[in-house]
């Protein structure tokens, strides 16, 4: 484009660098202004602050119970498992699933009881239903993944386990999650 | 959109504007003295009604944003006071809802008349690839649309809908956040839908202003698929079309608004009457009728990315199709085998659509993986195969024949009607 000129001699000229040079500067221009209206589509600073830590007492939770709550505007089970739903998950075979990890893994050590998982499946989002499927872990309604009482995914489309947060043991008998 | 027009102007005003914005000559020679094939049939008045719809929803859109709240702890309850308290505000909104589903009928009809008379062939491609964009922005606005009442099939839906995007690997999480403004579902995703749902039916005016410029590049397609040979083949838009379209129109609004007043929430979800929770999905998701036969197909695969990939592909596949028919001869009038396989395609869909809605278990998923293979092979396999393979029937010699009959040249029907179609272009 640039050597309409210059047919005779391939050596660029200073027209050429000029048009280089200032398309150059244009792309990175519109680049930097494309860039906020991109960005503001990102969670904003109050979304963002929401994420702090939450506690929860697991005191009222009965054995066999699973609770719902939020953190970050997104879904968490706590799930209190009973002694035969925990034998479960601990004596399946680890390498047979889809997405391997053992029991261990998932649960804080010693507090075998407690599942701590977020509770939306990792197919495209919708809320399992507990005690449910093949495996009396969860099912989704919705495209049918079933996922077993250590939230991990065993049949259906989803490709990986229910997500373990980042929560720690504050006391025998609450967790911080975040 | 056609070149110079032949309109001329009686007043003196009319002189003076003309001459400084011909836009009166514009509309003159697009939609009066257009020339239009002689045979065209009802399927193609659905352009028009497309055209009707489009101006009904933005009109009861705008009217209902007048009154709609776009903040997640007041929406649902703002379109319940619609219903209740806003004059004609439960009219307005079924209005709208019901408009949506009349929209896609059209469209649907729309489209697979280009299939079955092969519209989409030289020189119509780009006419019809901007028809795909069309089809792919209604879905977006529609699926906007549905998320605003704030409902539970709303919020599930929206839910559904963003997580395909985490399929694509590595970034699929940041776009869904980014979608959301959040980490799920929320406010900020409730008010971005909201501004987008008001934008895309003005991108869809948009796009719909280049379909029929490049509509009336070539002129109609018909059903003999043959193009235009002489004059005598050619009717004008005014009176012969306008009152076909008319009439077409009028047939279709009964049915619009037969289904808004008697039976408004035949085609919706009761679950949509129950407010957004995020802690609880509801039993049977599904989403609105005419996503079906796509999210049939999504769910046909076992496998999440893939499964995501063939329901974007089932769409994205129509792009293509111009290139993928190898025959020669447009019409599916004269292409028996053709037409055996169109139909099978065509009963394929309203099957796929029936699959998406069933729990996805059993004889659906077999059923629903085996009509995903004939809609994929329709296009890969059937169309560039049929093309080189099948005998079509002979055509007749002109549009003028295959509508008066052989030796048709001597009809008294108007022959000289069609305003010098030489010109346009
Ligand atoms: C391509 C054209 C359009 C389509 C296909 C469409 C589709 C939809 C759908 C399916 C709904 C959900 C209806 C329900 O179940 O309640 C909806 C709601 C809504 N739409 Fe549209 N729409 C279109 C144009 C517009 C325009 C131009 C506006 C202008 C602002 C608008 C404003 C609204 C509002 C405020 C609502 C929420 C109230 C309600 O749910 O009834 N729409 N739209
Ligand atoms: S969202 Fe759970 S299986 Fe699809």
């Amino acid at each position: 484009m640039a050597t309409t000129h210059a047919s005779a001699s391939a050596e660029p000229t200073r027209r050429d660098f000029l048009f280089i040079a200032t398309g150059a500067a244009g792309a990175v221009g519109l680049a930097a202004t494309i860039w906020p209206f991109i960005s503001q589509m990102a969670p904003d600073a109050a979304t963002i602050a929401t994420g702090a830590p939450v506690e929860f007492d697991l005191s009222p939770v009965a054995e066999g119970q699973i609770v719902k709550l939020f953190w970050r505007g997104k879904l968490i089970f706590v799930r209190h498992r009973t002694a035969a739903e925990i034998k479960a998950a601990q004596e399946t075979d680890v390498t047979s699933l889809r997405d391997p990890e053992a029991d261990s893994a998932r649960v804080k050590a010693g507090k075998d009881q407690w599942l701590v998982v977020y509770g939306n499946c990792t197919h495209l989002g919708c809320v399992p239903l507990g005690n449910e499927g093949a495996f009396h872990g969860w099912q989704c309604p919705c495209h049918g993944s079933v996922f077993d009482t250590s939230g991990r995914i065993r049949q259906g489309p989803a490709p990986i386990n229910l997500p373990v947060p980042p929560y720690a043991f504050t006391s025998d008998k609450a967790i911080r999650i975040g | 959109m056609s070149g110079h027009s032949t309109y001329e102007p009686k007043s003196a005003v009319g002189k003076w504007f003309e001459s400084r914005l011909p836009i009166m000559g514009l509309i003159h020679s697009s939609f009066v003295v257009f020339p239009n094939p002689r045979n065209l049939n009802y399927f193609w008045t659905f352009g028009g009604i497309l055209a009707f719809m489009l101006v009904a929803q933005i009109i009861t859109g705008v009217v209902l944003a007048m009154h709609y709240t776009a903040h997640a702890d007041m929406a649902f309850n703002s379109v319940e006071l619609i219903m209740r308290d806003v004059n004609y505000g439960w009219m307005l909104r079924y209005l709208h809802a019901n408009g949506a589903s009349m929209f896609f009928i059209a469209v649907y009809v729309h489209i697979f008349r280009g299939l079955y008379f092969g519209s989409y062939k030289a020189p119509r491609e780009v006419l019809w690839i901007l028809g795909v964009i069309i089809f792919l922005l209604m879905m977006a606005t529609a699926f906007m649309g549905y998320v605003l009442p704030w409902g539970q099939m709303s919020f599930w839906g929206a839910t559904v809908i963003t997580n395909l995007f985490s399929a694509i690997p590595g970034v699929g999480e940041v776009i869904v956040s980014y979608l959301w403004g959040g980490y799920s579902v929320s406010n900020p995703t409730l008010n971005r839908f909201f501004s987008l749902h008001y934008l895309m039916p003005f991108m869809i005016a948009g796009v719909v202003v280049l379909h029929i410029w490049a509509l009336h590049v070539a002129g109609s397609n018909n059903p003999s698929g043959i193009e235009k040979k002489t004059s005598k083949d050619m009717l004008p838009f005014h009176p012969y079309f306008t009152v076909k379209d008319a009439f077409a129109l009028s047939c279709f609004l009964v049915v619009y608004v037969w289904f808004a007043f008697y039976i408004p929430n035949f085609l919706g979800h009761a679950d949509n009457y129950i407010e957004a929770n995020p802690a609880v999905t509801p039993a049977h998701i599904v989403p609105e009728w005419y996503f079906l036969p796509f999210y049939a197909i999504l769910r046909a695969v076992p496998d999440k990315l893939l499964g995501v990939l063939a329901m974007f592909g089932s769409i994205a596949i129509m792009v293509v199709v111009p290139w993928l028919d190898t025959s020669k001869v447009r019409s599916g009038n004269y292409r028996p085998v053709f037409q055996i396989f169109f139909w099978l395609f065509a009963i394929n869909a309203v099957v796929l659509g029936w699959l998406g809605s069933k729990p996805p278990e059993g004889m659906y998923v077999v059923a629903s993986r085996i009509c995903t293979v004939y809609y994929f092979a329709y296009y890969i396999l059937v169309l560039p195969l049929l093309g080189l393979f099948e005998t079509p029937k002979s055509l007749p010699a002109s549009i003028a024949d295959s509508v008066l009959g052989r030796g048709g040249s001597g009809s008294a029907m108007a022959s000289g009607a069609a305003s010098s179609p030489s010109t346009k272009g």
